[in-house]
């Protein structure tokens, strides 16, 4: 056991991984602190039929992870599991060392766990700012009662949420668009407004569930960029789910390939591409001649 | 000096000026009213409406508070209204002679009334608000039958022992010289001492507005609305979204239980059936027709359908037949973009400091999953 020493090499590394009970890869950098989700032997049945078996994964505090696989294969239902939408039906996962057996979507999210949606969920009447001030909401500190009598603490709380939502928005140069309601937005601008109110809920985890998709190449370089700013800047891990593989590839550091709720391979985007399992995942299986 | 306030009015946020506005409204109304009194133009029939008007604009008000901010269809208003005007009528009689100055009575009155009404919100909310859609709306109507008919068979007199409480008039046992009925089972409330004006109806108007309005300008406001734009996104988010359902629909109860409560100061009697089914249409119709959410409409509508059927009255039997059609008419009109774009070219610079900011309709809804 050798979890806290300074590793030099790669083979080194994993080796010890497999102390982990998620033998996950972790970046080198966070191989010195526990990581901050341990998933062990999740699963979830739907009726008769198993969504997801056995799923392993450990997270380091500030990795970017990919989570890949077909249609199907059962890769949304593993963020509903981690927010609690799902109770699992086996196995359970720490969040930064906490079983969190039992927790809601609204405990989760208290947590530390904050997620985007494949089918955009933003709040539509609401303005651009609105959206990320009700991300805000456990961050401004006043009570209802000083709200409906706008006493001080109530300019005081909103001026800082207004402050503190603006810098949010500036991540991805939104300021511009803060009175708009959200529900006007471009598709790729909505994606990005999801993001940000799920960063204002403060994460240790942020879970992103295709944040590419419907985004052209430009913009899709720009969120990789931003993506791994956000992570520089917050010091949070994130894990994505998305089918360009350009940006899979681009910026994670490392990848579970999901097929039929299993786990078939796990490794570096290197490793991954040339895993012939995945390959047959994605594109069937060669015909023997 | 002026440029000062152009440019405060600018910096608003449109949730801002829309309050701003609705305060205005009410303001310049008030004003108006009183100077036609002191002239001598304001009808008899007017000046009778005058209280039921800024009571029903306070329902309305406050209605829509659940019905348009958080999104949940509510048809038991009538039945808070009820419990607050019972509670105010018997807070009144009960301080007739330790308070009896009427504006303080009638305050403490109106207070209870709320308070009573706020209470009651929370014991129905708290199963109810797990509902959602269709059988919320059901359950909240049987709710405000239930209340009407506990109220029917409900007898409650005061005598030198204090307040009794029996479920007939003969278990009441009053004393005969000096018990007084307050409560008579389907008869209501009988003689009322009548302590409600024109000011503290308008007043009422005022503090309502307040309230409603800053909720939705909070921390808690923008919940309530999140809730109502998206459940899931709301509870990923960490927002527990009965909590802020209930926040909304208690608020509403303890509004309508205050205008209930100076509705009913304002009459010599009052029965439990006054507050039907019927009622709770009503004050829906007002919140329908003025917008859902939108405060400044519920007051104009609210005020308006409340004189319609009083100037309606020369039309005798066909008086309800014009006010349906009139309703039509409004909804018709309201919804027409000709129609809306002659008003904006009139009256252009006003809507346009009014007017929300322009929405996508061409955007479309997401769908739940």
């Amino acid at each position: 056991m050798n979890r806290k020493g300074r590793h030099s090499s790669k083979e080194e590394i994993n080796r010890n991984l497999k102390d982990f009970k998620g033998h996950s890869l972790i970046p080198e950098r966070d191989i010195e602190d526990p990581p901050i989700l341990e998933i062990t032997n999740l699963g979830i049945d739907f009726g008769g039929l198993t969504a997801v078996n056995d799923f392993n994964m450990a997270l380091g505090r500030t990795e970017i992870a990919g989570l890949i696989g077909p249609n199907g294969a059962g890769k949304t239902t593993i963020f509903n599991l981690l927010t609690k939408v799902y109770q699992p039906t086996r196995g359970t996962f720490l969040l930064d060392g906490k079983d969190t057996k039992g927790m809601n979507t609204i405990k989760i999210n208290r947590a530390g766990i904050a997620r985007t949606f494949q089918n955009i969920r933003l709040f539509d009447k609401l303005t651009v700012e609105e959206n990320v001030k009700v991300g805000l909401h456990h961050e401004i500190n006043y009570s209802l009662l000083s709200g409906m009598f706008r006493t001080p603490a109530y300019r005081d709380g909103e001026k800082d949420a207004h402050e503190h939502a603006l810098d949010l928005l500036s991540i991805f140069d939104m300021t511009h668009l803060a009175d708009a309601p959200a529900g006007s937005l471009p598709y790729g601008a909505q994606r990005r407004l999801e993001i940000i109110r799920a960063l204002a809920t403060n994460p240790k985890v942020l879970l992103l569930d295709e944040p590419a998709a419907g985004m052209n190449p430009s913009e899709t370089a720009e969120l990789m960029e931003t993506i791994q700013d956000i992570r520089d800047r917050f010091q949070i891990a994130i894990l994505l789910i998305e089918h360009d593989m350009n940006l899979v590839m681009g910026i994670c550091e490392a990848i579970a390939v999901l097929n039929y709720g299993q786990i078939i391979a796990k490794g570096t985007p290197s490793e991954i591409q040339s895993n012939s399992l995945v390959i047959e995942a994605y594109l069937g299986k060669q015909k023997e001649v | 000096m002026k440029k000062n306030l152009k440019n405060k009015l600018k910096n608003m946020t449109s949730y801002r000026k829309k309050s701003v506005l609705a305060y205005s409204i009410v303001i310049l109304a008030f004003i108006i009213i009183t100077i036609f009194d002191t002239l001598g133009f304001v009808t008899n029939s007017l000046y009778g409406q005058l209280v039921p008007i800024c009571v029903y604009i306070s329902l309305a008000v406050s209605l829509n508070l659940v019905v348009g901010i958080s999104g949940e269809l509510s048809l038991g208003h009538a039945g808070f209204m009820s419990i607050g005007a019972f509670a105010g009528v018997i807070a009144s009689t009960v301080l007739q002679e330790s308070v009896v100055v009427a504006m303080p009575r009638l305050f403490i009155a109106i207070l209870v009334g709320g308070i009573i009404a706020g209470i009651a919100g929370v014991l129905i909310g708290i199963p109810v608000l797990r509902l959602r859609g269709d059988y919320l709306a059901i359950v909240t109507l049987a709710f405000g039958e239930i209340i009407r008919n506990v109220l029917n068979c409900i007898y409650i007199g005061m005598d030198e022992a204090g307040l009794r409480i029996a479920t007939s008039a003969e278990k009441l046992g009053l004393d005969p010289i000096n018990g007084k009925m307050i409560l008579n089972g389907p008869m209501g409330a009988t003689g009322i001492q009548k302590l409600a004006t024109f000011t503290s109806g308008f007043i009422l108007v005022l503090f309502t507005l307040f309230i409603v309005q800053n909720l939705i300008n909070s921390k808690q406001g923008r919940a309530i609305m999140a809730t109502r734009d998206n459940r899931i996104a709301a509870e990923s988010i960490g927002l527990n979204v009965t909590n802020f359902k209930l926040t909304a629909f208690v608020t509403s109860a303890a509004l309508a239980g205050m205008a209930g409560a100076l509705f009913a100061l304002n009459y010599s009697t009052v029965a439990p059936v006054k507050f039907n089914f019927n009622t709770s249409i009503l004050i829906l119709v007002f919140v329908v027709l003025g917008g859902m959410g939108n405060i400044v409409g519920s007051i104009i509508s609210a005020a308006i359908l409340t004189i319609l059927p009083e100037a309606l009255r020369e039309f005798s039997d066909y008086r309800m037949l014009i006010y349906a059609i009139v309703l039509i008419l409004v909804m018709l009109a309201t919804n027409n973009l000709t129609f809306r774009a002659f008003i904006d070219k009139y009256i252009g610079k006003i809507t346009r400091f009014l007017r929300p900011k322009k929405r996508n309709p061409d955007f479309p809804q997401k769908e739940e999953v």
